[in-house]
């Protein structure tokens, strides 16, 4: 099983050592950060235009959350012993760090918010169905039923609270994981301190992205009009995004181009022959130039909302390809190129294996399975509202 | 007012009573999953020195060939081999020692074993004995001219 | 060089650890204290000729699987005075020697490679269960029961000296021996190199005639501007090795 070596690569550095499962990690993980930011814009800064998202992105947000441990699991040698991450953590270790932040923001962050917002319909729910379904809503009420004004303002208050540490919260949650990759010393490709900072930005233009597309999917679905003045202020808060994803983007490859180190030649001309298509065509170009300039063309021209719309339901499938390519990129590119800057390997993908193409593609199918599971366990409309949130 | 909203944050306390249980199921399950010897020298389990020590070894180390073999050792002394080990040629020799009768080295061919080293190769540093055994000796293997334990030729080809 | 004084001096200890060898104790040679050691290794450019012997012994004393490596051999040609652009081989580790070079002129040496048992080592920083350590006596191992192979120590390691078991799927590295050292023998690598290009160091040993080499000779560690605390010495290293 020869791979086509190009130049020489130390022995062992010839195969990969992380596969298409540890981009859809930090792809899946973003996308949660990002839904979650979206939900926080209208809870804690009062973007009363997005409302119409916000159970929908909290949704969004935990359907992913779920599926994130799942590549990972599936890539250890021994996924038995996973459990030593929570027993022996190596506190200097990125990595164990981040599966308390996991722990924290499933438990204390997004579970709780959904319980709480959900909490109302949850008992009403528990009282008006029956056989096991009844005893399912029951046991998420935890045994009380007081649904009264008090408590739903006590819920509220809380809640917002809850939003307010969620905030930083999915800031760390996916900023970990770009300092799992930042903090590598032997990897130059990876190693700069701005490797979190976009890591979180770009989550976050692939979350809002992806809560847009969602929102406009369901409401086609159930053939209900869809809110422009609300997917107008998503699309909106996409563009600001996403100008200051591609300005930090810009920046770390000014500098690298300026500074021109000792790695400098063996990256650039691994961006230019076997990353060309994934960072130039895919990630910057059709991912962030073309979805900034159409959607910054909406602020400046009257479009008409059918063209709106299908402008931004194609940014959006782009933005998401891109932040993909994006997080390929970072992982599979920075194991390309070898740590003697002498040469370069190349990323054979196995179609059915068990870090596979099939896999991969399966674990991103997963989310919108769940979410749609999810959201007949907790429905986000209230039927006969048209497009309208809680 | 204070006990009727501590009533509608009932649901609240039920909620971090739930959550103080999985905690201490999680506190539980460590203390009954961390291997005991963790920590005992570092973040590491402790055991782990000790297994790593105790695995068998393939090469005896000439040493062990020397406390036998005293009559290659007075070949080796003073010759250019001196400093090479037994087993570098000889292959992994642990098996031997522990049983010198049952277990019968093979003897390596030195036709395929001493151009290992001193095959010409403009990278080899330029003092060390080096030939292109192809046009060295017209065919004859290496053994026919010279001793292995000690190979350096007298002028003339005698043996040293 | 070892001398026959040497020698005589190892005798008594080697054969007691020979001893307990046969008898198939678990633990270490009696009279090994871990604190009394601290291990590193020095390698001589000058004298390593790329037979390839270090690298067939370490696969033989520590069941290497096949196309991979805890310690390698590479072959470099430097054409001219630029540095950053050497050219280099290593024709499947250097496991099987080299064939003949095709370059003509220039410098040319080999470069043998293993783990450099970092004393701040960027590996066991990362491991995030302290599956891999850095023991009392200063050698970086792996627990093979405990490692859930994540695969974060290999991305760490700025020298590529770690893999992942095909088989076991746990990370794998050189161990330095490690159940040889503490028996009194040294490495199979310095065994079985025939040049003395590779010599086991003991670094907190005052009388350990490697550690006195290094206190009075110019000698180099790999990417030094990593601040690893690297411990294997190169003497005579060009400055074109990677």
């Amino acid at each position: 099983m020869m791979v086509p070596v190009d130049g020489f690569m130390y022995p062992n550095e010839v195969e990969l050592a992380w596969s298409v499962l540890i981009v859809v990690y930090p792809y899946v993980t973003g996308l949660v950060a990002g839904a979650f930011i979206l939900a926080s814009l209208e809870r804690i800064f009062h973007v009363t235009a997005v409302k119409p998202t916000y159970r929908l992105a909290l949704l969004t947000a935990l359907a992913f959350l779920l599926v994130a441990p799942m590549p990972l699991q599936l890539h250890l040698g021994h996924p038995e012993r996973a459990l030593e991450m929570y027993l022996t953590p190596n506190r200097g270790s990125a990595m164990a760090m981040f599966g308390f932040v996991y722990v924290w923001y499933l438990m204390a962050v997004l579970l709780l918010e959904i319980w709480l917002d959900f909490r109302r319909e949850i008992v009403l729910l528990s009282q008006s169905t029956t056989g096991w379904k009844r005893l399912f809503y029951r046991a998420l009420t935890l045994g009380s039923s007081n649904i009264s004004e008090g408590a739903l303002r006590v819920d509220d208050k809380v809640g917002w609270v809850i939003t307010l540490i969620g905030i930083p919260s999915a800031f760390l949650l996916h900023g970990y994981v770009g300092f799992i990759f930042g903090s590598v010393k032997a990897n130059p490709w990876w190693s700069t301190p701005l490797m979190p900072v976009v890591f979180i930005f770009s989550a976050m233009v692939s979350g809002i992205a992806l809560v847009m597309l969602v929102y406009m999917a369901m409401m086609k679905i159930r053939r209900q009009p869809i809110d422009m003045r609300c997917v107008d202020t998503v699309a909106q808060y996409l563009l600001y995004t996403f100008i200051i994803d591609f300005a930090l983007e810009m920046l770390d490859l000014i500098h690298r181009v300026y500074e021109a180190d000792e790695s400098f030649r063996s990256l650039d001309f691994m961006l230019h022959t076997r990353l060309f298509f994934s960072q130039v065509i895919l990630q910057v170009v059709l991912g962030t130039v073309v979805p900034i300039l159409t959607i910054g063309l909406i602020q400046i021209f009257n479009v008409p909302e059918k063209l709106r719309r299908l402008a931004y339901t194609v940014c959006g499938c782009l933005t998401l390809v891109g932040i993909f390519a994006m997080r390929w990129n970072v992982v599979i590119g920075g194991q390309l190129f070898s740590k003697s800057f002498l040469g370069y390997t190349t990323y054979k993908v196995d179609l059915i294996s068990r870090e596979g193409e099939l896999i991969a593609a399966a674990l991103l199918i997963l989310p919108f399975l769940i979410l749609a599971v999810l959201m007949k366990i907790l429905p986000p409309w209230v039927e006969g509202e048209a497009a309208r949130g809680a | 007012m204070q006990v009727s909203k501590f009533k509608d944050a009932g649901h609240l306390v039920r909620l971090a009573i739930a959550f103080a249980v999985v905690f201490l199921v999680f506190l539980l399950i460590r203390a009954h999953f961390i291997p005991k010897s963790f920590g005992q020298y570092g973040h590491y389990r402790g055991d782990a020195l000790a297994e790593l020590s105790s695995k068998p070894v393939s090469y005896a180390g000439h040493q062990a060939c020397e406390d036998c073999h005293g009559n290659v050792v007075s070949m080796k002394t003073g010759g250019k081999h001196t400093g090479v080990n037994c087993e570098a040629c000889h292959g992994t020799l642990a098996k031997h020692v522990d049983n010198p009768a049952l277990v019968t080295p093979q003897l390596p061919d030195t036709a395929l074993l001493c151009p290992s080293c001193h095959e010409a190769n403009i990278a080899k540093p330029k003092n060390f004995p080096q030939v292109m055994s192809a046009r060295h000796s017209g065919g004859a293997v290496c053994k026919s001219c010279h001793q292995p334990h000690s190979p350096l030729l007298q002028p003339g080809g005698e043996q040293s | 060089m070892i001398t026959r004084r040497k020698l005589l001096m190892l005798l008594p200890a080697a054969a007691l650890a020979w001893e307990y060898v046969l008898a198939g104790t678990p633990e270490s040679a009696p009279g090994y204290n871990r604190n009394q050691h601290w291990w590193g290794m020095l390698l001589d450019i000058d004298k390593c000729i790329g037979c390839g012997s270090c690298v067939r012994a370490c696969a033989n004393e520590n069941d290497v699987p096949e196309g991979y490596f805890r310690t390698w051999v590479e072959r470099y040609h430097v054409s001219d005075w630029r540095q950053e652009v050497p050219q280099v081989d290593s024709p499947n580790g250097g496991k099987n020697g080299f064939p003949p070079s095709e370059a003509q002129g220039g410098k040319n040496f080999f470069v043998p490679k293993m783990c450099n048992h970092c004393v701040d080592s960027p590996c066991t920083q990362v491991c995030p269960v302290g599956a891999t350590f850095h023991t009392p006596d200063s050698v970086v191992l792996v627990d093979d029961t405990y490692c859930l192979g994540c695969r974060y120590c290999i991305q760490a390691c700025p020298y590529g000296c770690r893999f992942l078991h095909p088989i076991r799927r746990t990370a794998q590295k050189c161990t330095l021996c490690y159940h040889r050292i503490t028996r009194g023998l040294t490495t199979a690598c310095c065994e079985n190199c025939p040049t003395g290009a590779r010599q086991l160091a003991d670094l907190k040993n005052p009388n350990d005639p490697i550690h006195e080499f290094l206190k009075t000779h110019s000698v180099q560690v790999l990417k030094p501007h990593l601040a690893t605390g690297a411990k294997a010495f190169y003497h005579d290293l060009d400055g074109s090795v990677r």
